[in-house]
């Protein structure tokens, strides 16, 4: 009995922690049917953010209180992961929907942009950066109210604009770097951690030879409040119900009066702040570094194409299955089952895969296996929608 | 809005047509669709647009929602430019859109689907999920009030007929834009369908833009547009609509 509540709950764990990281590219790739690659990057920038807060919260409350920072990392690594992929989809994607190749590659290029951010971002960097953008944006934005140009010069005048605003941040950013202190990156290559608040390390004990790590509770609990949060939203709101009709029929949502452009941003903006949950998640279990979100992704795709894309029952079944069939295989779980080590070849069979490594190669083979019998996942899209 | 009072008008006021459609020449790639069409929908009037299966006739409504950019011409809706305008924009000015094949939203219950109508209301505010359905367009097409909870997707094509003009008409709209409502459906729907258009006409007072093959429905109309190989090749009062007329630019 025992062994089965404490395996059914170290599944349910994976599980958990598969889904929490496939939530958002449940919406960003399932319902709006964008091929983001640079999904785990933006989990990976909630992770960091969770490091940033707790180290805010370290230096201005002080030790004791500072397990308090969690209350502000859940949702500052939501807005920070939905700004950028607000800024994600209005810079680059929005400009390649329908045409899968070029967004595969383009966030491809974004998220390699994003770990090389986290490795040299330093004061000078950022103060670079901001000079830039203000220069130009502003500058444009300044041009476009005041100053009538033709519009063969338009092309001139942003490219004039570019090189100048360019010039001025990589002199503002040099002279910032000259100082040692302001040029030290911030989190440099090396892996951080984060400190889980104390009454996050122990372990709760449910009955006598029964403990449950308390970040696994955390995460699951999170991971619930995360779900209901989206089918919430997604069901009883406003913004919910746009979403719906455009990824269903943009077309004639439009002829409805619904502001597709606005629906794509909020909806894309949704999916990259769970994504920055998930890095907050993720923090509990280990420590934090710029190739976090690559560990993570093909679990996220994994889970969304077995669950059946656009279908997010789908993907929290897929994702409690995957992670029970690899907690049975990976802890040797099927070879006790089957009694003892010494068994026959079948028992030999699962001993082979009984370490986390090869359960995962295992898990991937029955994959490989299920998408055989059923290529459109678990829930196959229904009707008009499968057309898309 | 503003002509929705039938106060009598002795002088008959100069008022900007609901839509001027004028040299409008609309090409998919390379192929030319249609060409220099023209056409006026006064205010709360009806307007029939009839021709042959390819002729260009749903080209000219998705151009006037906006789903494609005209090469060259004018669409002006109560006297402003439409073209400069996205299509979500378009509907929110006013006009309703019955496309041809329906478009339902498959996964959203019939009554979302009718909700999803109040996003182009000029003041819509707050949450439509907590809106109710008007009674008015319930009784318009009775077979929708069963099965306000039964998916958009589940339902037959002609109850789909009927929740797309319900849904068109959720906004209130000036403009009313109609592709083949009639189109696969049994007589006797047929008729209600047309009579819940007239009588939405009788009582809003909507311009009605109709592009129809049967000619009962046809007739209801105050003009007529007939087209032939995208151009508009005849046109007058609906009235003079015979079968001979239909002969010349329906029949195969
Ligand atoms: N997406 C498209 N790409 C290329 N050509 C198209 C496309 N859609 C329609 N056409 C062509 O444009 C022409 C006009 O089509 P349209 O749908 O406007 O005809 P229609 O008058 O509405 O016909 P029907 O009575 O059958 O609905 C047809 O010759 C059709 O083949
Ligand atoms: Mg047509």
């Amino acid at each position: 009995m025992n062994t089965l509540i404490t395996t059914l709950f170290n599944g349910v764990s994976i599980g958990t922690v598969l889904l929490i990281v496939a939530l958002g590219l449940a919406i960003v790739f399932g319902l709006m049917g964008v091929i983001n690659l640079a999904h785990g990057e933006l989990m990976m920038l909630g992770a960091y953010t969770t490091y940033v807060v707790q180290n805010g919260f370290k230096t201005y409350l002080g030790t004791e209180s500072q397990g308090l920072y969690i209350w502000a990392a859940i949702p500052l690594s939501f807005v920070v992961a939905a700004l950028v992929g607000l800024a994600l989809e209005r810079g680059v994607i929005r400009f390649l929907y329908g045409r899968p190749l070029e967004t595969l590659l383009a966030t491809w290029g974004v998220s390699l942009i994003l770990r090389q951010f986290v490795r040299s971002v330093s004061w000078g960097m950022v103060g670079g950066l901001l000079a830039f953008c203000g220069l130009f944006f502003g500058g444009k934005w300044l041009l476009g109210k005041s100053a009538r140009i033709p519009s063969y010069r338009q092309n001139l005048v942003t490219t004039g604009l570019f090189l100048l605003s360019g010039a001025i941040a990589w002199f503002v950013g040099s002279n910032i770097n000259n100082d040692p202190q302001l040029a030290r990156p911030w989190f440099s290559a090396r892996n951080v951690d984060v400190t889980a608040p104390g009454w996050l390390q122990g372990s709760i004990r449910v009955t006598a030879g029964i403990q449950f790590p308390a970040s696994r509770l955390f995460i699951i609990v999170l991971t619930l409040l995360c779900l209901l949060g989206v089918y919430l939203f997604l069901q009883k709101s406003a913004w919910g119900l746009r979403i719906r009709s455009v990824t269903q029929n943009r077309d004639m949502s439009a002829c409805l009066g619904i502001p597709t452009a606005q629906v794509d941003a909020v909806t894309f903006a949704l999916g990259s702040g769970l994504a920055g949950v998930a890095g907050f998640a993720v923090t509990l279990l280990g420590s934090v570094g710029p190739n976090l979100g690559v560990n993570y992704i093909v679990d996220a795709f994994m889970v969304v194409v077995v669950g059946g894309v656009g279908n997010l029952l789908g993907s929290v079944i897929a994702a409690l299955g995957i992670g029970i069939v690899t907690y049975l295989l990976g802890s040797g779980t099927m070879v006790r089952l089957l009694g003892g080590a010494d068994g026959g070849a079948v028992v030999s069979f699962f001993d082979f895969f009984a370490t986390t490594s090869m359960a995962k190669v295992m898990v991937f083979a029955l994959i490989i296996l299920f998408l055989q019998v059923r290529p459109a996942g678990l829930f196959p899209p229904k009707g008009r929608s499968a057309e898309v | 809005m503003t002509q929705t009072t039938t106060l009598p008008n002795p002088a008959p006021v100069q008022a900007a047509p609901t839509l001027q459609i004028s040299g409008l020449n609309v090409y998919y790639g390379e192929s030319h669709i249609l060409r220099n069409v023209d056409m006026t929908i006064p205010p709360g009037k009806m307007v029939c647009l009839i021709g042959r299966n390819g002729v260009g006739k749903t080209t000219l409504l998705k151009t006037v929602m906006g789903l494609l950019a005209p090469r060259s011409g004018r669409i002006d809706y109560q006297g402003k430019s439409l073209l400069p305008l996205p299509t979500n924009k378009r509907a929110k000015l006013g006009i309703g859109y019955v496309p041809q094949g329906r478009e339902i939203i498959p996964r959203l219950t019939v009554k979302e689907n009718l909700l999803v109508g109040l996003e182009a209301k000029a003041n819509q505010k707050g949450n439509p999920l907590n809106a109710d359905v008007p009674e008015d367009i319930l009784q318009l097409f009775p077979v929708l009030k069963q099965m306000l909870s039964r998916m958009g997707g589940d339902l037959s094509g002609g109850q789909q007929q009927q929740l797309a003009i319900a849904r068109a008409i959720m906004s209130r709209p000036q403009l009313l834009v109609l592709d083949e409502p009639t189109e696969g459906i049994q007589p006797s729907i047929i008729l209600d369908i047309e009579n819940a258009v007239r009588q939405i006409v009788e009582t809003s007072g909507m311009s009605v833009l109709l592009v129809e093959q049967h000619l009962h429905f046809a007739q209801q109309a105050d003009y007529y547009y007939a087209m032939q190989k995208g151009g508009i090749v005849d046109s007058g009062e609906a009235s003079q609509l015979n079968s001979d007329v239909i002969q010349r630019f329906l029949a195969v």
